[in-house]
């Protein structure tokens, strides 16, 4: 994975649990330019630990002068956006990623349809600003609980495309309104909590929408949950997964190597045979088809988890 | 560094040759004297071995001249062999940047690209163009970005927009192709234009090398070798003229085998584009003779290992079936039995 040295020149509180962090080239080169949707992968040292988390960028994807990101403090999460909300400072430099796509605009859409829910609107960022250069035709709708809360309201620009909802002031989210009356050959982008994207799913079904109309960001963190431990089918090696630690970062711990992309279970890149598995694979990954993750005999280590008796994976 | 282009052609009096340098630096795709399919990746990019064809991005040798004019010659008869769909246009022109940044870089005695802000000058010396232009907009360029391009990049390119976890075929620059056809094959996805491919399906190698492909990060490009073999110098191999290239393969004869039949090389890489989040799909044609092939003793001694022990369903794929013992029985000669180094380069 290709990545670049850079330093943070600014870290600005947005709304009380979000805070935006610019990294700009320390000798001022020009950054890769990207596309909207596209995330970087920033490498946290975290005492003895190397966390790597995905961000999606929220800066103008023709403007490589620097890369943002969002961050929201997740107190009971991984560490990550604590680590990022503790320690990081201007002036600090941090490891970042070169961006990749994984949520990127289907740019033969007649219009386009973003929906975001809460800190899902950070790949919008990007996208709106890529749809207003390239004049195309879309909406934007973004619910949130308060108007305190709405970190992506002082990151959008104020265009008529952009509609906030916000239910505290009893304006809710209606997706049956904004689904229908759509003009033919509309894609529709959800980013947000499962909740938001499977009700898009159901209400897109109701009003028959094509499915491959209906895209969602499906990279996430990994989730925490209980410890765990795995046998490397290659050195007959047992390494325990902490419950705040993914086990793809376990096995980079115990320097296995291992190739990964997204670290959030989109990619594809990490997927890793089973050998053999006693319990229960804990699939959090939207790679995997229904029946291979009910298979048990691949896991996505950047996201998914174990509970039972033994696991050996082919590393 | 300088490179002398060849007077030269592909097609009627067939006068392609090869220097003794680039008889040297062919990329012999062969790493071992076996042959299996595979989609064997490695890394692409600045700093490949010096002197071989994968030092530079986009390797420029002295069939440059010769091809480009040989590729406009195909355009004029058949427009059809260039096709961008609507949405791919930022896609042509990130397509676009990354050659004239990646020539300059390289070659820079050859290409210049002068940018202020939005505002280009392109300089190709060996073509003698100089185009000052808008960078995304078209109405500045003869052509769109794509075509304007790819007539002064050697090598077929493909331009694969990315959706629904699947790459799609929606642009192309497709002149010197092994026996397939862009018109046919545009607005594909990866699974419809690699229907063919026998055996390999079933391995599961497609799927992975969807997965590889679609997880290709910027900065990170990728490489491969294919191969197939052609009578006569020919880029052109398309589907479409079939009638005109197709009769060739009788014309071998144990006697002009060594002269008439090459090893044709694909160079294929793929490249993440950042505007458009496509992937970029070079497929750089490279030929030698089979005369010219056997003066490198390690590739005379296994092409004759692989080609005598080719699955028979493989050497119908590739089409060669026909002169394949002739071109045994040649090759025979220079075979002694002795082992030969491991990996695809020549002894020092
Ligand atoms: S790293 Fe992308 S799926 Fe695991």
């Amino acid at each position: 994975m290709t990545s670049l040295m850079l330093r943070v020149t600014a870290a600005e509180s947005l709304t009380p649990l979000v805070k935006r962090f610019r990294f700009e080239h320390p000798r001022g080169a020009t950054l890769p330019l990207f596309s909207g949707g596209a995330h970087v992968v920033v490498e946290m040292p975290d005492g003895d630990m190397l966390r790597r988390n995905a961000y999606s960028l929220i800066s103008d994807p023709q403007d490589g002068s620097g890369y943002e990101i969002a961050v929201r403090r997740e107190d009971g999460g991984r560490g990550g956006s604590r680590f990022m909300h503790g320690g990081v400072r201007p002036g600090d430099q941090l490891r970042v990623s070169l961006p990749l796509n994984l949520f990127a605009l289907d740019l033969r859409a007649r219009k386009h349809v973003l929906i975001a829910g809460g800190i899902g609107i950070t790949p919008f960022i990007a996208q709106v600003r890529q749809l207003l250069r390239m004049q195309l035709p879309f909406e934007l709708h973004y619910a949130a609980r308060s108007r305190t809360e709405a970190a992506g309201l002082h990151l959008l620009p104020d265009v008529p495309h952009v509609h906030a909802h916000i239910s505290d002031e009893g304006n809710r989210m209606d997706l049956g309104a904004i689904l229908s009356g759509q003009p033919l050959g509309t894609q529709v982008y959800t980013c947000g909590p499962e909740g938001l994207i499977t009700a898009v799913a159901q209400s897109g079904a109701r009003l028959g929408w094509p499915k491959s109309a209906l895209h969602s960001e499906v990279f996430q963190a990994p989730p925490p949950g209980r410890p765990f431990e795995v046998m490397l089918a290659r050195s007959g090696r047992t390494i325990a997964v902490g419950a705040h630690q993914s086990l793809l970062e376990a096995l980079e711990a115990a320097e296995v190597e291992i190739d990964w992309s997204c670290r959030g279970g989109a990619c594809g890149r990490c997927e890793t045979r089973v050998v053999s598995c006693h319990g229960r694979i804990e699939h959090h990954d939207h790679w995997l088809s229904e029946d291979e993750q009910s298979a048990q005999t691949r896991i996505m280590p950047c996201v998914s988890r174990f509970r039972g008796e033994s696991l050996i994976i082919d590393r | 560094m300088t490179i002398r282009f060849n007077d030269e052609t592909f097609r009627d009096d067939y006068s392609y040759h090869n220097s003794p340098e680039a008889i040297r630096r062919f990329p012999f795709p062969f790493d071992k004297d076996d042959y299996m399919y595979s989609v064997n990746m490695e890394p692409h990019g600045t700093g490949g071995r010096a002197g071989s064809v994968f030092e530079k991005r986009f390797d420029v040798d002295e069939h440059y001249v010769a091809e480009m004019r040989d590729r406009a010659i195909t355009l004029a008869s058949d427009p059809l062999r260039c096709q961008s769909l609507p949405h791919m246009e930022l896609a042509g022109w990130d397509l676009l940047e990354l050659i004239m940044q990646c020539k300059a870089e390289d070659y820079p005695e050859l290409f210049q690209l002068h940018r202020d802000g939005d505002r280009w000058h392109w300089v190709n010396r060996p073509l003698g163009i100089e185009q000052r232009f808008t960078f995304l907009d078209p109405t500045t360029l003869p052509c769109g970005p794509m075509e304007y391009i790819t007539r002064q990049a050697q090598g077929d390119f493909a331009v694969l927009d990315q959706r629904e976890n699947n790459l799609w075929m929606d642009a192309g620059m497709v002149t010197s192709q092994a026996d397939w056809s862009l018109d046919f094959d545009i607005g594909m996805n990866f699974f419809e234009w690699h229907a063919p491919v026998p055996k390999a399906a079933e391995m599961g190698i497609f799927q992975r090398a969807l997965k590889f492909l679609l997880a290709i990060p910027q900065g990170s490009p990728s490489r491969r070798l294919n191969w197939t073999m052609t009578v006569n110098p020919r880029l052109d191999t398309s589907p479409e003229n079939y009638h005109l290239w197709g009769p060739e393969k009788r014309t071998i004869t144990p006697e002009n085998v060594g002269a008439k039949q090459y090893l044709r090389v694909e160079l294929q890489s793929f490249w993440r584009l950042p505007r458009s989040n496509a992937l970029a799909f070079p497929i750089r044609c490279y030929l030698i003779a089979l005369q010219d092939l056997v003066t490198v003793p390690k590739w005379a001694r296994r092409l004759h290992r692989v080609i005598r022990d080719l699955p028979d369903e493989l050497a119908e794929y590739k089409g060669f079936t026909v002169n394949r013992q002739i071109i045994t029985d040649y090759l025979a000669q220079f075979d002694d039995g002795k082992p030969t180094s491991p990996g695809i380069f020549a002894d020092d």
